[in-house]
C-alpha cells in the first residue's frame, strides 16, 4: 500500500487493501469543490507513459426536477481504485447525482466523464464500465439467485461458453453458492444485497455504484455487505463509488467521502483529514466524529431545511425498509 | 462507443487469483451491433420462460375465461345458429378469436409489470445495461409475446377437446405462433406506452379495462364484418386485433383470409408500438 509521504493521518480506515490505493492528497483543511488528487498513483498500478484517467469526473453537474434542483453544480472526481464515498441527507441529491453518472439520467456532453468516456455521448461504452446496484431491491423474486445472475451476464454480453463459470464465481464471491438455485423470494434481505453485488460483479465493471447499501439492514448483515464490498475492492482493484447517510460506514470504509447538502457538495476529503480540520478549527481535544463534520459544514440549515426528501424518496426507502426487514 | 476498457492494474490480477476471481476480472467484449437485438430478446425470453417454469399458477388460471368463452358462449351460439359463419360451426369459428382474444388480454396489461419493475428499480438496472432502450423494449415484448403463445397453446388445445376440428399442419401452426407474436408485441407496446404516460399501476388498470372490450368487440372475434354497423367496421378495419383473428382462421381453419395483408399490419403494428414504447419508457426511468 502506497501512502502519500504527506499525509498527515498515516491511519486510514481501510484494513485489508493489498490493490493499489490512492489517497487523496489535498492540504489539511481544504474542502469545497473541484478536488483532485495528485500524484499518489502507485508506480505499479499504471502502465508506463499512459495516464490513467480518473474513475469518474464531473464538473459543473446541474440536473432539476421541474423547479427543484436537485442537484445544483456538483463537480467531484473519483479516482481510479479508491472507495469513494457520497453523503448526505435524504433529499441531499445523491441518487440523482449518481443517476446522471450512469447515464439512467440525461446531461450536457462535457459535464460527466467516466473513465475518460463522456456519459452523453458514449452512454454504451460508460454502461459496461459500471456495476449498479440501485437504492431499491432490484433482484428479481420471483427467479432462483443464479438465474439473476445469469440475466445480466447475457445483458452484459458474456459468451455462453464462460457464462456458467463466470456467474458461479461472483455468486462465490459474494458467499451465495449453497443459495444460489434457491428462489430470491426465500432470501433475507443482505442476502438479497448480496445478490445484487453479483449481479453486478458477473460483467466484470470497472466502477461499483452502490447506492445506499446497506439502507433498512440491521448492522449484522450492514457490516456482511461491507466486507464483500471490501474483499471485493481487494481482489480485482474495481473502483467503488456508494452513496450513504450512515455516516459511521463511510467513516471506516470509505478512502474518501463528499459532504452533499442541497444539491451541492459541501467538502471534500478523507474522513481523517475532514475530522482533523474540524478538531483544529474547535481547539480541543474531543475527538468529533464525520457526523459532527457534517454539522459543521452544513451548519443549522440542516435542522432548519424542510426539504428532508419528499414524498417519493421517503415512500422508496420505507418499501425497501420493508421488504428487507 | 466501441472503445476497448483500458486494462485494469496488473497488481491486482493476483489478489484476484488468490480468491479465484480471475474469470471475472475481464469485461467481456461487445458484441457486433446486429447481434444486440436477438441477443437481448433471447435473455428477456428466456427469463420469461423460466419464470413460467417456476410458477405456472397464471398459466391455468388464465384459462379459465377462454375455457368459459368456448363453453358457454360458444356452444350457446352454436346453437342458435344467429351469426352467418361461411357455414363453419360457430364454435369453430369462434376458436380463433379467443385465441386472439386470450392473448391479448396478457399483453395488455403487461405494463403492469414494467410499472412493477420500475417501482422495484428492475427496471433501473435493466436501463443502466449496454442496452439500447428499442432493444429492451423489444426484448420485452417479445417476452410477453412467449407468454402469450403459451396462452394460445392451451386455448388450442382446449378448442381441440371441445371437438374443434383445427389444422395441425406444422407450417401453419408456425404461422399461427408469428401471428400471435407480432399482435403481443403490439399490444404489450401498446400497454408499456400507456405505462409511460400515466405512470401509476391504478391508472394503468383503469385505462387497460377500458380499452380491451372495446378492441375485442371492436373485431371480428365473435362476429364477422359484415354483420357490422358501419361505424364499428372502421374500428374494425384500424384494429390490429381483426387483422391477427383473420390470419389465425386463414391458418387454423383454412378459410378464406388476407394473409399478406394480415401479416404486413401486424409487422407494421409491431414496428409502431415498440418505436412509442422506446420514446417513452425514458419518463419511466426519471
Amino acid at each position: 500500500m502506497t501512502l502519500d509521504p504527506v499525509t498527515p493521518d498515516p491511519v486510514t480506515t481501510v484494513t485489508v487493501t493489498p490493490a493499489p490505493l490512492t489517497t487523496g492528497t489535498m492540504t489539511p483543511g481544504t474542502t469545497g469543490t473541484g478536488a483532485v488528487p495528485t500524484g499518489a498513483v502507485p508506480t505499479g498500478a499504471v502502465p508506463t507513459g499512459a495516464v490513467a484517467p480518473d474513475a469518474v469526473s464531473c464538473h459543473g453537474l446541474r440536473y432539476s426536477f421541474g423547479r427543484t434542483r436537485a442537484v445544483d453544480g456538483v463537480d467531484l472526481t473519483v479516482a481510479s481504485g479508491e472507495v469513494f464515498g457520497l453523503l448526505g441527507p435524504n433529499g441531499a441529491g445523491k441518487t440523482t447525482a449518481i443517476r446522471c453518472l450512469t447515464t439512467l439520467l440525461p446531461v450536457p456532453p462535457g459535464t460527466v466523464r467516466v473513465f475518460g468516456h463522456d456519459a452523453a455521448r458514449e452512454r454504451m461504452a460508460v454502461r459496461r464500465m459500471i456495476g449498479y446496484v440501485p437504492q431499491q431491491l432490484s433482484a428479481d423474486s420471483s427467479l432462483t439467485g443464479r438465474e439473476n445472475v445469469a440475466l445480466f451476464a447475457r445483458l452484459f454480453d458474456v459468451r455462453r461458453r464462460e457464462r456458467a463459470e463466470r456467474v458461479a464465481l461472483a455468486l462465490e464471491a459474494v458467499g451465495l453458492a449453497n443459495a444460489a438455485d434457491r428462489m430470491v423470494g426465500t432470501y433475507s434481505g443482505g442476502m438479497i444485497r448480496r445478490l445484487e453485488l453479483a449481479q453486478a460483479l458477473v460483467s466484470a465493471p470497472r466502477l461499483l455504484m452502490l447506492d445506499e447499501p446497506t439502507i433498512g439492514l440491521d448492522p449484522i448483515a450492514r457490516t456482511g455487505v461491507w466486507e464483500h464490498i471490501t474483499a471485493i475492492r481487494a481482489a480485482t482493484g474495481m473502483t467503488v463509488l456508494v452513496t450513504t447517510h450512515y455516516m459511521d460506514e463511510a467513516d471506516q470504509y470509505c478512502d474518501r467521502v463528499a459532504l452533499m447538502h442541497a444539491g451541492r457538495v459541501q467538502a471534500l476529503d478523507t474522513p481523517e483529514r475532514l475530522k482533523a480540520a474540524l478538531r483544529d478549527r474547535r481547539g480541543d481535544d474531543a475527538a468529533p466524529t464525520l457526523e459532527d463534520v457534517f454539522r459543521d459544514v452544513v451548519g443549522g440549515d440542516l435542522d432548519a431545511s424542510e426539504e428532508g426528501g419528499d414524498f417519493r424518496d421517503v415512500r422508496r426507502t420505507r418499501r425497501t425498509a420493508s421488504r428487507l426487514g | 462507443m466501441s472503445v476497448a476498457p483500458a486494462g485494469r492494474p496488473p497488481a491486482s490480477a493476483e489478489s484476484a487469483a488468490a480468491l479465484g476471481l480471475a474469470p471475472l476480472l475481464t469485461t467481456p467484449r461487445a458484441r457486433p451491433g446486429w447481434l444486440v437485438l436477438p441477443a437481448r430478446v433471447g435473455a428477456m425470453c428466456l427469463v420469461e420462460l423460466q419464470k413460467l417454469r417456476h410458477d405456472r399458477t397464471e398459466l391455468y388460471t388464465r384459462a379459465v375465461q377462454p375455457a368459459l368463452w368456448l363453453l358457454i358462449f360458444g356452444e350457446t351460439f352454436t346453437r342458435i345458429r344467429a351469426i352467418p359463419t361461411g357455414g363453419v360451426p360457430y364454435l369453430d369459428y369462434l376458436a380463433p378469436g379467443i385465441i386472439a382474444q386470450s392473448a391479448m388480454f396478457i399483453a395488455i396489461f403487461y405494463g403492469i409489470m414494467i410499472i412493477w419493475e420500475r417501482d422495484s428499480g428492475v427496471l433501473t438496472k435493466l436501463l443502466v445495461t449496454p442496452t439500447p432502450r428499442a432493444a429492451l423494449v423489444t426484448g420485452k415484448a417479445f417476452a410477453a409475446g412467449v407468454k402469450s403463445l403459451m396462452q394460445a397453446a392451451v386455448v388450442l388445445v382446449l378448442a381441440t377437446l371441445l371437438g374443434v376440428s383445427l389444422t395441425w399442419n406444422p407450417l401453419r401452426l408456425l404461422g399461427v405462433a408469428a401471428a400471435v407474436l407480432l399482435a403481443s408485441a403490439f399490444f404489450s407496446c401498446l400497454s408499456m406506452s400507456i405505462a409511460g404516460i400515466v405512470l401509476t399501476r391504478d391508472r394503468l388498470m383503469g385505462v387497460g379495462q377500458a380499452i380491451t372490450m372495446p378492441l375485442f368487440f371492436g373485431s371480428n372475434a365473435l362476429y364477422p364484418v359484415d354483420v357490422m354497423p358501419d361505424w364499428l367496421r372502421v374500428v374494425s378495419a384500424v384494429n390490429p386485433l381483426s387483422y391477427q383473428v383473420d390470419a389465425l382462421r386463414g391458418l387454423l381453419l383454412g378459410t378464406p383470409s388476407h394473409l399478406l395483408l394480415d401479416f404486413l399490419v401486424l409487422l407494421a403494428a409491431a414496428a409502431a408500438g415498440i418505436t412509442a414504447a422506446s420514446c417513452l419508457l425514458g419518463r419511466l426511468a426519471r
